[in-house]
């Protein structure tokens, strides 16, 4: 079967260079808009680009927390007498 | 109920109506005709829909309590125009469901909650309420498997625990107040309490927001298309009319959102991810209506709109990869856009939109939310709001499409779906696109006037910093997001498992205590039956003779006993 372009190691590490540069212009373009602050903290530079990073990264990790606690193997109910008749 | 004639026209031109009609001849007819059918009853819902003027056009009686079915006003009309369109969506893509009882089901469910959003009072309310618990539960035991009857068993029991709630608190209310009128409730008694809980249950709200991912993703692939706009939406409808401003909604609200967005991290199945997300979705809304400035409600409709459309689009694209491969969990699907590309972008579309990407409904609808966040300076409810936006593009936004359309190779290559299924996404995705651009005709059926412009170019910037930085925390994180096959234990457990073996152990245990009491009493007779014949026998002390001094004295004892008991009694 023929590789799909896409998943070619190239083509991949090509997406995150352009991703890189995408993220480096956001960041930079926060530098010619004029701000739309609704509070103080959102006038620091690049404030969103952190937040957004640092809240998804403590989501991850609390749900891995959550997930050690509460996961079970996918067939947990069916072997619990409770879901049969 | 009494009508006259310019009632009873009023009353057959209810919306809600043309879609039970609509059940009926689609479980009637078959090929051409039914597809046909299918199409056109939402569409004269809408019809309907639309003749209509504001106001109440006829009142009725029924059981001695004043009703008024049939009350359209801005609110109403937004929420009615997008379940009729939803209807119609979903119908088309439904067009090749084997199943003939999910389409009527999927109808009177869709003419259920238009019925709930243009009653103008609460026994109109209470019982399209409980006709779509019923629509459902069919739409979700259409599928046929024993996994989807018992999750609609479950469904109902959660469903019907609700409507009794909701029961309880409407005749509490109208015993209070002597009206059955639907307006703002304030939470001044239980009666309003109650009102509450049973709507927050269908709104999916903690603790038992359970029942929506245990059930929902038990639906046929086109079942979950119709489940996941309607129960949950009405609920935000009748929380926006009754309890707008209530400041106990906006912890709710935030908790469903995080809720909805760990849980979602967690899950392997692709259709409960997107169960997870609707949650999670709702939980904006929940908050907006908590905040209840105009802005905020206008943002919790126009979200609500917004959500129903991209929603089924992501769940038309989960349902296209079970329909084509027959498989649900995302450890078993990865590379599908390679063969699927019509149902990836279309997947990709939807998951834009609801991570509120610009250029997407999403964004014209959310940021209103947030927005009424900041001008009523609740800081840290607009941090909250902020950081669950950058989780929605993590659980739904990528997650999605990641692992069913790309990560690994599963190998599989089905084609796209039927032309039908293909179109309805489509147009779909269209939507979702045309209202995040044109975005003034929602704006102007939202039920207050509208001043807010989405498009300025802080806003545009910092919700791009926002949620690209959160992609790349996704692929930097994504060894931790592995898929895995696990579910997650929720608060179904405890009636699940812990209720069912409360249920079984005490029975056990209450057989063995039966048990071993049935043994004593056994042994106490035998014991007993030995004594006795012990005295009795031949030689034993009852049987031999005895002396006349022995006979006085227990005459006498028993004469003095019959005394002393005479003298008391």
């Amino acid at each position: 079967m023929q590789q799909h372009w896409l998943t070619r190691t190239q083509t991949i590490r090509r997406l995150w260079v352009v991703f890189a540069l995408i993220l480096a212009a956001t960041l930079a373009a926060q530098l010619f808009v004029a701000a739309e602050a609704h509070f103080d903290i959102e006038r620091l530079f690049g404030f969103n680009a952190v937040y957004g990073f640092a809240a998804c990264a403590l989501m991850v990790i609390g749900a891995k927390a959550i997930g050690w606690l509460l996961k079970r193997p996918d067939d947990y109910y069916q072997r619990r007498g409770g879901d049969l008749d | 109920m009494t009508l006259t004639d310019a009632g009873l026209a009023a009353a057959l031109g209810h919306p809600g109506l043309a879609l039970f009609v609509g059940a009926a001849a689609v479980a009637l007819l078959r090929g051409r005709l039914r597809g046909a059918a299918a199409l056109l009853a939402p569409a004269a819902a809408a019809l309907l829909l639309w003749q209509l003027p504001d106001g109440i056009p006829w009142r009725g009686h029924l059981l001695g309590l004043d009703v008024a079915p049939l009350a359209p006003d801005r609110m109403s009309r937004l929420f009615a125009t997008i379940f009729a369109l939803m209807a119609f969506a979903g119908a088309l893509f439904a067009l090749n469901q084997k199943s003939r009882m999910e389409l009527p089901a999927a109808f009177v469910y869709a003419g259920s909650a238009i019925g709930v959003v243009l009653a103008g009072d609460l026994v109109t309310v209470f019982m399209f309420w409980e006709l779509m618990a019923i629509g459902s539960t069919l739409v979700l035991w259409s599928e046929g498997g024993v996994a989807a009857y018992r999750a609609a068993r479950r469904y109902l029991a959660i469903h019907l625990l609700g409507g009794v709630l909701l029961l309880a608190g409407i005749a509490g209310h109208v015993s209070q107040t002597g009206s059955t009128g639907f307006t703002a409730l304030a939470l001044d008694g239980p009666a309003h309490w109650l009102i509450l809980v049973a709507v927050l249950l269908n709104a999916g709200a903690p603790p038992l927001s359970a029942w929506l991912p245990d059930a929902y993703p038990e639906a046929s692939w086109s079942g979950m298309v119709f489940l996941s706009a309607f129960t949950t939406k009405t609920a935000v409808y009748v929380l926006m009319r009754g309890f707008a401003g209530e400041s106990v909604l906006i912890g709710i609200g935030l908790y469903m959102v995080f809720y909805g967005i760990v849980y979602a991290l967690l899950e392997n199945d692709m259709r409960r991810i997107l169960a997870y997300s609707i949650v999670n979705q709702v939980g904006f809304m929940v908050a907006g209506i908590g905040i209840g400035t105009p802005l905020a409600i206008n943002g919790a409709a126009a979200h609500a709109f917004a959500h129903i459309l991209y929603k089924a689009l992501l769940l038309m694209s989960a349902g296209s990869v079970l329909y084509m491969t027959g498989r649900r969990k995302c450890t078993d699907l990865g590379g599908l856009f390679q063969s699927m590309p019509i149902t990836a972008a279309c997947g990709i579309v939807g998951a834009l939109a609801i991570s509120s990407f610009p250029l997407t409904s999403g964004f014209v609808s959310k940021s209103m939310v947030t927005q009424a966040a900041a001008d009523g300076h609740l800081f840290a409810v607009w941090m909250a709001l902020a950081a669950a936006s950058a989780g929605v593009f993590l659980h739904a936004g990528i997650k999605f499409p990641w692992f069913v359309f790309f990560q690994k190779d599963s190998g599989l290559r089905p084609p796209d779906p039927p032309w039908n299924m293909r179109l309805a996404m489509l147009s779909l995705a269209a939507l979702c696109v045309g209202l995040g651009i044109f975005y003034e005709p929602l704006y102007a059926l939202l039920p207050h006037p509208v001043r807010y412009h989405p498009y300025t170019g802080g806003h545009v910037v910092s919700q791009l910093q926002l949620l690209l930085f959160s992609g790349l925390a996704f692929f930097v994180m994504l060894s931790w997001l592995k898929r895995t096959l696990t579910v997650t234990l929720d608060t179904d457990w405890v009636y699940r498992v812990a209720l069912d073996r409360v249920v079984t152990d005490g029975a056990a245990l209450l057989r063995r205590v039966l048990a071993s009491a049935s043994r004593a009493w056994g042994a106490a007779l035998q014991v007993t039956g030995e004594r006795l014949r012990a005295w009795h026998a031949p030689g034993g002390p009852l049987v031999g003779p005895w002396s006349t001094g022995l006979m006085a004295l227990w005459t006498m004892l028993l004469l003095l006993a019959l005394l002393v008991s005479g003298y008391f009694w």
